[in-house]
């Protein structure tokens, strides 16, 4: 009996996560532009983003 | 034997790609097209970014027409340049550009890698379907303009319009999505949860029992206030035009059934039908999402300001200034550089003009115009540059009150879709077999009157018929963009099926806007004479010289001496000591009296008039198949052309003696003549091109505009076809004609499930267990049925 309730909030509560899981990607913009990540993994040397705090940084240095 | 002799390989541009002429040049081993191309290879060697060559063959596109210097210069203008960007902070700035060049993954790769150019850029990012690029620059140490200048310098060039000014990143709404997310997750778990109830739990497991139900109780809340709230919306506001639309039975439906199933299940007599309910929600949302396909890439709702540049130079007493195009006024004089858009009527003041209004008329021929003339807005300067005195400002112009008068005196009304009929007549019919069937129980069994009521009302909810009908829409619609042919929304398909009269524009339609068709006549000429006049066209850039050039076809270099050319009359020039003019008639024999007709060439050797090229716009390949089949299933045809009549007997010809064919018409023109056509109770379909055509097009019951490359502008319309995808537009048609048969077989298909519930129901035996095996069974072998027609269809059509 109590197994059995334990098995359903465990089986909600993974649901729940893939549920949370998609809010997040779409939130995420990642079913916004379907090309470019596809080509992008192939690059080797990624385009870094740089540090942004190294870019102010270098900035005012000069 | 004759030996072959091996043509020389043909250099191509390591840049661009394009076939390297006689006059190519060559740089570290590699040859160039033009020195554009070269500089962007430079540019890109010197901050060792050679790695964009290597991931595409030839990525960059031609950079033979240069950018004007100081292009960018209004970008310095604060106030113009706050209302392009997007986001800003003490050190950032976030913007976000349109470059149309992006093509490929060099493209990507280069444009993702330019804080390696500019140690100011932070971050960049492209989206490749919409073409745009998020920047994120440190503007202390660089300005937009400088970044504006930069993408120029590789290659590409920000294109910035008026629409893009105050635009803020369009906001994705994904609403729908979440809701279907929530449907499908509650959706699920009610399934799982209701399995125990459809087996027969033991009754001595009553507590077990009591929290399935609860717990289904509680996970259909957020279907119900949630995902739900999608029909809700569009129901109520049909209601309030009392009308009954589609989604009023569907909110009636879930409705009855919620408050059912939260009754029994809170007296303890029943299980409910929670899964009946969310798997309604959940579908059809479903079957919205997909309905919705849209093509983020292209636009349906252009107006005017997306054509017209952000800002022009204005001349004040010697002194040029960018201002921005909304603070144009009366009497300001512009300045307009070449290959500039022109964004206001004004009269020529300065310089002589050479106008391609390609843009508004289709038409590929330049005019030229003389000081004192007027120009209208939406031409595109292709001489040295001009001046105008503006006459009428930006909003007031022809081409922008063409725009306008249009927008506020149509809307277009709010056709209702056969289903929509149906479906009233259906909810009609469920609700008086609901009350009958209720009034019956009433005098026998009182006690099951609410049950039997509510049980009908549920099984019978025409949603197998409204599942059927968004699917089969959102296939068709897939099947007809794979085909690039793109319907802004469902309910051009049911237009398109209904259409009986068919109206073309001809420049840019029927025909490519290139003159390739070209004939001559006179005295025969010798070869050599051939070459002469080639290497004579081949100095200008005027598209009827460039047909010529083809024409000629030339092998040999000659040298052009004294080369003249004279905007908008002709070219003359000494070739092997002979004097050369090709031009108007007057401009050629120097004689003043022959009217002149713009697609007439006329050739002098030495003074000596002997003959004339006339060209012909081409007709696209397969057309005149086209228009046969077209005729054949009697539809009834229209031509509207700009030009002149020329061509009247050939299309005659073509399109059979009921058609109409009308020449000289402007664009108010070809409005009256869709209006006159619908008032005939026609139902209209336009297929047109230029800006011209906007106001039938959107007057027509079906306004396609025909598009030659994907980022090319397009007028505001129902659909987007590829130019090169016409001669498909019968096929097109009869799928959307199909359309409305595998609806109405798949509407065959969910009443008979229908019949089988409602046959319980009314009996008062619809067991939870019925109800459960009959929705998900008929929504899905709708499914199947509506796909497997559709593509049946599509592919018996031969159509991708």
């Amino acid at each position: 009996m109590s197994v059995i309730i334990i098995l359903l909030i465990v089986s909600i509560s993974v649901a729940a996560l893939f549920l949370l899981a998609f809010i997040w990607s779409v939130k995420n913009g990642q079913f916004r532009d379907e090309v470019s990540p596809a080509v992008r993994i192939l690059f080797d040397d990624k385009p870094s983003e740089k540090n942004e705090s190294d870019v102010l940084k270098q900035a005012e240095s000069k | 034997m004759s030996k072959l002799t091996p043509s020389p390989p043909a250099l191509h541009c390591f840049h661009c790609g394009e076939d390297c002429k006689s006059d190519s040049l060559s740089a570290w081993g590699k040859s160039f097209c033009c020195s554009g191309c070269k500089m962007v290879y430079e540019i890109l060697q010197q901050n060792g970014m050679c790695d964009y060559y290597s991931i595409s063959k030839n990525p960059g596109t031609s950079r033979k027409i240069k950018s004007r210097e100081n292009k960018f210069s209004f970008l310095d203008d604060d106030k113009i340049a706050t209302s392009l960007i997007q986001f800003k902070d003490e050190y950032r700035t976030h913007v976000n550009l349109y470059l149309p060049q992006i093509h490929c993954s060099s493209c990507l790769w280069l444009l993702e890698n330019l804080h390696r150019m500019a140690d100011a850029v932070i971050s960049s990012r492209v989206n490749f379907e919409r073409k745009e690029v998020d920047i994120v620059f440190d503007h202390r140490h660089i300005s937009l303009r400088q970044i504006a200048e930069l993408l120029t310098g590789i290659g590409y060039e920000p294109y910035l319009s008026f629409n893009d000014m105050g635009k803020q990143l369009p906001k994705i709404n994904s609403d729908k999505i979440y809701k279907l997310g929530v449907a499908g997750f509650c959706f699920a778990n009610i399934m799982l949860m209701s399995f125990p109830e459809y087996f027969g739990i033991d009754s001595k497991e009553n507590d077990l029992r009591l929290l399935f139900r609860y717990a289904n109780l509680v996970v259909s809340l957020p279907v119900f206030f949630y995902s739900a709230s999608e029909f809700y919306n569009s129901a109520w506001k049909s209601l309030r035009h009392r009308f009954l639309n589609i989604d009023t039975p569907i909110v009636l439906a879930i409705w009855v059934t919620f408050v059912r199933s939260v009754y029994e299940v809170l007296s303890g007599t029943g299980g409910g039908y929670f899964d009946s309910m969310s798997g309604i929600v959940f579908f059809m949302l479903a079957g919205r999402v997909l309905q919705d396909t849209t093509y983020r890439q292209l636009s349906f709702e252009r107006d005017y300001t997306s054509y017209f540049p952000v800002a022009v130079s204005r001349v004040e007493e010697q002194r040029q200034e960018s201002v921005a195009l909304s603070d144009i006024k009366l009497n300001d004089t512009l300045l307009i550089h070449h290959e500039e858009l022109i964004p206001a009527d004004g009269i020529l003041t300065r310089g002589k003009a050479l106008i391609d209004y390609s843009f508004v008329t289709g038409e590929s021929v330049p005019v030229e115009k003389e000081m004192g003339e007027i120009v209208y807005a939406g031409g595109k300067q292709l001489g040295s540059n001009i001046e105008i005195l503006v006459i009428r400002e930006v909003a007031q112009s022809y081409l922008t009150r063409l725009w306008n008068k249009e927008e506020t005196g149509l809307e277009k009304k709010d056709e209702h879709s056969f289903v929509h009929l149906i479906s009233r007549y259906f909810t009609w019919i469920v609700l008086s077999v609901a009350f009958f069937a209720g009034a019956y129980w009433y005098v026998h069994d009182a006690a099951r009157m609410w049950n039997v009521v509510t049980s009908v009302l549920i099984v019978a909810c025409p949603c197998a018929l409204l599942l059927s009908n968004t699917f089969t829409n959102g296939n068709i619609l897939r099947r007809l963009g794979r085909n690039h042919f793109y319907l802004r929304n469902a309910q051009v398909i049911e237009n398109i099926a209904s259409v009986n009269c068919i109206v073309f524009d001809k420049t840019g339609t029927l025909t490519t806007g290139l003159y390739n068709n070209i004939a001559y006549e006179g005295s025969s000429l010798s070869a050599g004479q051939k070459q002469q006049l080639g290497a004579l066209a081949a100095q200008s850039t005027h598209p009827l010289s460039k047909a010529i050039v083809d024409w000629a076809g030339i092998t040999e270099n000659r040298k052009v001496m004294a080369f003249k050319e004279v905007a908008g009359y002709g070219i003359e020039g000494i070739i092997d000591g002979d004097l050369i003019s090709l031009g108007s008639h007057s401009f050629v024999t120097h004689q003043k009296n022959q009217v002149q007709d713009g697609s007439v060439v006329f050739i002098a050797i030495e003074d000596e008039l002997i003959g004339k090229f006339s060209f012909k716009n081409q007709y696209r390949e397969q057309v005149p198949a086209l228009l046969s089949s077209l005729g054949v299933n009697y539809y009834h045809m229209a031509v509207l052309s700009g030009d002149n009549a020329g061509e009247k007997k050939y299309l005659r010809n073509l399109l059979g003696s009921h058609s109409t064919l009308l020449f000289n018409q402007d664009p108010s023109d070809k409005l009256t003549v869709i209006k006159k056509l619908q008032a005939e109770g026609k139902k209209v379909m336009m297929i047109g091109d230029g800006l011209n055509d906007a106001g039938a097009l959107k007057q027509a019951d079906v306004g396609i505009a025909l598009s030659e490359s994907n980022n090319h502008f397009t007028p505001a319309s129902d659909a987007i076809l590829a130019a090169e995808e016409l001669p498909k537009l019968y096929r097109f048609i009869r799928l959307c004609k199909a359309n409305k048969k595998v609806v109405l077989v798949a509407f065959v298909i969910s009443v008979l499930y229908n019949l089988i519930g409602i046959f319980f129901a009314v009996h008062g035996l619809l067991s939870p267990m019925i109800a459960a095996i009959l929705m998900p069974c008929s929504s899905i072998s709708i499914l199947l049925v509506t796909f497997g027609f559709s593509n049946y269809y599509s592919s018996r059509l031969r159509l991708k």
